[in-house]
């Protein structure tokens, strides 16, 4: 069981949490410009990555937050969690 | 009574207490301090019990957990415990134990005259061809398989779980690890202490060596002494660390009552489950002696060298009279002295290594014990216990020069030893080859853990105490500590060493297969001969021999055997161990009972149970209820006599044509504020919602942005920027969140908020024509005619002398008023309505009449007629999507080719040909008539849909169905069929979905 450190409430079990997939996939602004191709892609397609993965959490059974993680999905070490409108050095990986 | 085998003197047992217990039917005695091993092999018991597969007669072989042949139940009643390794059972008195596979003695016994037609893969091959076999081979090893009996009656004893943090966690309190808490425990941190066995101590208990010109015992008390003085440590006896997981987490089991008899029914806690985060952890765990392959090695009376020390130091039993030891490194003479030393003769020690020189070497040739060098036990001797073993000369790879016989009752065997890696491997990490040891040792970690001791290779106690010192000061120093004063234990410098002689299987001269069986695996009866043929058959990898011949796969997971079986295959493979490698190291290490991983979340207790304000009026009325997410929901209310049908068409027909009234309470509830609210539902639902006037109510659909519905509700404006939402009873934490991710992650500049008052509210539904007159008589603030109160509307007043919140809302197209409370007043408001319904016959209604009523009407439930693949145009919904809407979660979805096909699963009414038949929920629908009435019968047949949801309608006088169906809006008078399982078939006509008042006037009166 991980041990997830929430920005606001300081580190929790993994069983206060529920995931929430890739973080930073920004919804398009103006859907009906999209191509069918553009928009699936927005809707389905995500990296699955081996190694640091940007990602989303929720503190459902706490403060209700969301937050994002920079976890390897290898070894499941997180680097750093932080609020959705921080910005991170780096930006998007 | 008599204990044959008990030393006149020697080892940790209490003599003054004398314990019986029963061993398979025979009562024993043995003394407080024994393991139920011991005990056994100091009252003469050899042959414990049979082995699993080819039921060949089994002793003890170690004295710890790796024991795999010493299986037993223990204890009686609503307590007995199945698997349990008679070497880890403390005994106490009145203990009852027995060995399952020797209730399959005589009827088994034939397949190990047999066994060679049992060789490696045996199941996988019958499963496989004759096709027809397997099912004779699968009742027949299904009668003699398991290793134990579950009891039959309810456990009465509690088991409960701790979550406990720490700055260190010591794994294994032997010298390393106690020298590593002691460090540890100086500067002050927090430190876990956990050991599996009764006592602390590990080898300390029964070694010969001293520290500080003391007992390694006294060492121990003394340390032991020290660390329960630190108000911050933490020591855990009888607790084994069975699993490490991410970040630190590890699993410990600790046994707080088993250990001292069968009082568990009266409620005593049985079992803690304790769940540690560490900051930093210290494995301390050990090593396991691993045996060598040799021809019926198997036998009663074959043991490992250092269960046979163990039996003799520490519990004063000696395992046998006459003892051969054979050896492949030095470890082993240790116990040929203890042996000498406890008046047990040693016929001789054979040692693989040409020319045995090492210092323990000298120590047993000079107490007369014959010492072959370049030797094997190539043989043993003897049906049911050792009576003597076949030595002869090792040159190379075959056996050479006569057969020597040489008299014996015990093998003390050593081929080397497997240091216990198996938690820090848990988390992934493999273990890496280390030549000189000949053995798997912890890879260098990068989490935050560390090993020492044994597990790292090394052997000698002075080793053992300097790793744990250096150890224990690095955690805690990890930790964020200043280590404390080291411990400065002087031990005598270890007696000079000859190397081990890696050796793997004791060649024979003829093939592998032919001859006695040497085996790798005793639990599951893995030959050298199974692995050699799994190599000829194929295999390559270990971890596909490890599920071919079963190597590992028992209740020991392989802990003696796994090494030797991965070396045995490699040399078969012409290959290097570490090419080979090991199979994946899992938790538990040993077997973890149920009841410590559920604890108290079971019965009662397994999962909130949540209740209306109404609750008690429904029970006190008859209702049957139903499970709706965790809530208990009235399903029904039957009457004396009645039929459930008759229940039903009661409450039905009551609704439609009087009054009915149901508690609906448990309707997800959500308030939404804010001055961006209009905005955000406006891009959450469908429909549009910033046109609503204060005190309306709009139907809506929640879709995800793939354009699926995943919840709908009625949303009601109860004033500028200020919303209440409903959502289905299960959906509702659901769309909370829903809510809240599209707030937080997507429109954080929005000013709005979400707060959930599903149990602030009670709601009772009171539908029917007259439910005006009902409601009416218990409020006298709200205008309640049509003029003024519309369908879809909402107004706040008075009822029942209550603040409530009513909604002209309806889900049975009835005339119908929902009255909202404060929950603590639901029963007040509930009892009031009922009252003034009495007069127009008042129905109270369930869940199940809902069902009814809505399908009457064709109003969807998401969830059951919608599946997560349902769009709004699937379901005939077009009316609920705002024309003029720009934008909204899963609009662009709606015109995607997928979505827009017409051959899409849709949403229609059923009406079956026969008007008694109701169609069963979940059934599937096809086109084609059967094949006899059908000469164009296709097969396979098209699949063209599912009964979402069937009932039989009072209203109608009939059975009705909702349905999805492939292009199903176009085939309106269809015939459409659905086979039942039984072989007949049920036809029925593809409609619309409103079935009952098609102009939906009856609302709007």
């Amino acid at each position: 069981m991980l041990q997830i450190p929430c920005p606001w409430c300081g580190p929790r079990d993994q069983s206060e949490f529920t995931y929430a997939g890739e973080a930073h996939i920004q919804r398009p602004a103006d859907p009906s410009q999209l191509s069918d191709a553009q928009w699936a892609d927005y809707v389905f397609m995500r990296r699955n990555t081996r190694g640091r993965f940007r990602e989303q959490w929720q503190h459902a059974h706490g403060c209700q937050q969301f937050f994002n993680a920079v976890r390897d999905t290898v070894t499941n070490r997180i680097e750093t969690t932080y609020r959705p409108d921080e910005i991170v050095s780096g930006g998007r990986p | 009574m008599t204990q044959p085998n008990r030393l006149a003197a020697g080892g940790r047992i209490d003599r003054d207490r004398p314990l019986t217990f029963t061993f398979n039917g025979k009562s024993y005695q043995g003394y407080a301090g024994d393991t139920l091993a011991s005990a056994l092999i100091a009252n003469g018991v050899s042959l414990i019990g049979r082995s699993f597969k080819l039921h060949r007669p089994r002793g003890i072989v170690g004295a710890g957990p790796e024991e795999p042949n010493a299986i037993m139940q223990v204890g009686k009643g609503a307590t007995v415990r199945p698997d349990q390794r008679a070497t880890q059972v403390e005994l106490y008195d009145g203990l009852t134990a027995s060995t399952v596979s020797s209730l399959w003695f005589d009827l088994m016994g034939i397949n190990n005259t047999f066994s060679g037609l049992l060789p490696a893969g045996f199941y996988y091959k019958t499963f496989m061809w004759p096709k027809n076999y397997w099912p004779y081979f699968e009742r027949q090893i299904r009668k003699a398989a398991g290793l134990g009996h579950s009891p039959i009656q309810p456990d009465p004893a509690r088991y409960d779980k701790m979550h406990a943090h720490c700055d260190v966690l010591v794994v294994g309190a032997g010298p390393a690890g106690l020298a590593a808490a002691l460090v540890a425990g100086r500067a002050g941190a927090r430190v876990m202490l956990v050991d599996e066995q009764a006592e602390f101590g590990g080898s300390l208990l029964t070694t010969s060596e001293q520290i500080n010109g003391r007992s390694g015992a006294d060492w121990v008390a003394q340390t032991v002494a020290e660390l329960e003085s630190m108000p911050e440590v933490r020591l855990l006896k009888r607790a084994t660390a069975f699993g490490q997981y991410d970040h630190n987490f590890v699993g410990v089991v600790e046994d707080r009552n088993d250990f001292a008899g069968d009082s568990s029914s009266d409620n005593a806690l049985r079992h803690r489950y304790w769940r540690v985060r560490a900051a930093q952890i210290v494995h301390a765990t050990g090593s396991l002696e691993r045996p060598l392959v040799f021809a019926n090695n198997d036998r009663p009376g074959v043991m490992m060298a250092s269960a046979v020390s163990t039996y003799v130091n520490r519990y004063g039993v000696a395992p046998g009279k006459r003892a051969v030891v054979f050896t492949n490194n030095d470890s082993a003479y240790q116990t040929a002295l203890d042996l000498h030393a406890a008046n047990v003769e040693v016929a001789a020690v054979i040692d693989v290594r040409a020319q045995p020189s090492g210092e323990l070497a000298a120590r047993v040739r000079k107490a007369g014990v014959p010492v072959y060098g370049g030797y094997v036990v190539a043989n043993v001797r003897g049906a049911r216990r050792v009576k003597r073993v076949e030595v002869q000369r090792l040159s190379g790879e075959q056996l050479t020069g006569d057969r020597m016989m040489i008299d014996c009752d015990l093998v003390a065997n050593s081929g080397g030893w497997s240091p216990v890696v198996h938690l820090h491997c848990h988390t992934g990490a493999l273990p890496v080859w280390d030549d000189e040891t000949a053995s798997f040792l912890p890879p260098a970690s990068t989490h935050a853990q560390r090993s020492i001791g044994a597990v790292t290779g090394v052997s000698a106690l002075r080793d053992c105490l300097n790793q744990g010192i250096d150890g224990g000061a690095e955690a805690v120093r990890a930790a964020g500590f200043t280590p404390g004063p080291a411990p400065e234990p002087s031990v005598a410098p270890a007696p000079c060493a000859m190397p081990l002689q890696p050796f793997w299987l004791v060649p024979k001269n003829k093939p592998i297969s032919r001859g006695p069986k040497q085996f790798v695996d005793f639990q599951n009866d893995t030959s050298a001969a199974d692995i050699v043929l799994a190599a000829r058959e194929g295999y390559k990898s270990i971890q596909h021999v490890k599920r071919y011949t079963a190597l590992g796969f028992g209740t020991d997971q392989g802990k003696l055997g796994n090494i030797n079986g991965m070396a045995i295959l490699a040399r078969t493979l012409g290959q290097t161990i570490p090419e080979t490698g090991t199979t994946t190291f899992r938790p538990a290490y040993t077997p973890v009972s149920f009841g410590a991983m559920a604890g108290r979340d079971m019965g009662e207790l397994y999962d909130p149970i949540r209740k209306t304000a109404m609750h008690e009026w429904h029970v006190a009325h008859g209702a049957l209820f139903e499970n709706v997410g965790q809530w208990k929901r009235a399903w029904y209310y039957p009457k004396h006599g009645e039929t459930m049908q008759q229940s039903l068409d009661r409450e039905c027909l009551a609704t439609r044509e009087h009054v009915g009234v149901l508690d609906s309470s448990t309707l997800g509830k959500i308030e939404v504020h804010g001055p961006d609210a209009n905005e955000f539902l406006d891009m959450i639902y469908t429909g549009g919602r910033r046109k609503m006037k204060t005190g309306t109510c709009r139907y809506g659909l929640m879709l995800h942005e793939d354009g699926m519905i995943f919840d709908d509700g009625v949303t009601a404006k109860l004033g500028d920027n200020h919303y209440l939402l409903t959502t289905t009873s299960g959906g509702a934490a659901g769309a909370l969140r829903w809510l809240e991710e599209w707030q937080q992650t997507e429109w954080p500049h929005m000013d709005v908020f979400f707060t959930s008052v599903t149990d602030q509210w009670a709601t009772v539904a009171v539908n029917g024509p007259d439910s005006r007159k009902v409601v009416e008589a218990v409020c006298d603030d709200i205008d309640l005619s049509n003029d003024a109160f519309r369908f879809m509307a909402f107004r706040e007043g008075t009822v029942a002398g209550i603040p409530a919140r009513v909604f002209r809302i309806s889900f049975t197209g009835e005339l119908a008023f929902e009255i909202n409370v404060d929950a603590n007043q639901g029963r007040q408001l509930w009892d009031a309505v009922m009252a003034a319904g009495q007069p127009y016959g008042i129905t109270a209604y369930g869940t199940e009449t809902m069902h009814i009523l809505r399908a009457e009407k064709g109003f969807i439930v998401a969830g059951q007629d919608t599946d997560g693949t349902m769009t709004p145009l699937d379901m005939g919904m077009h009316w609920a999507i705002g024309k003029n809407k720009v934008d909204f979660i899963g609009k662009r979805s709606l015109e995607r080719p997928d979505i827009v096909r017409n051959d899409r699963k849709q949403f229609v009414g059923l009406l079956p040909t026969d008007p008694k038949t109701v169609l069963p929920e979940g059934a599937q629908l096809v086109s084609q008539a059967a094949p006899e009435t059908n000469p164009s019968f296709e097969s396979p047949v098209p699949m063209e849909g599912h009964v979402s949801s069937s009932y039989y309608s009072a209203a109608l006088g009939r059975s009705i169905a909702l349905a999805l169906v492939k292009g199903g809006h176009q085939r309106h008078g269809e015939v459409i069929r659905s086979p039942q399982p039984d072989g007949h078939v049920i036809e029925a006509e593809i409609t619309g979905t409103v079935f009952y008042d098609k102009e939906g006037a009856r609302q709007n009166v």
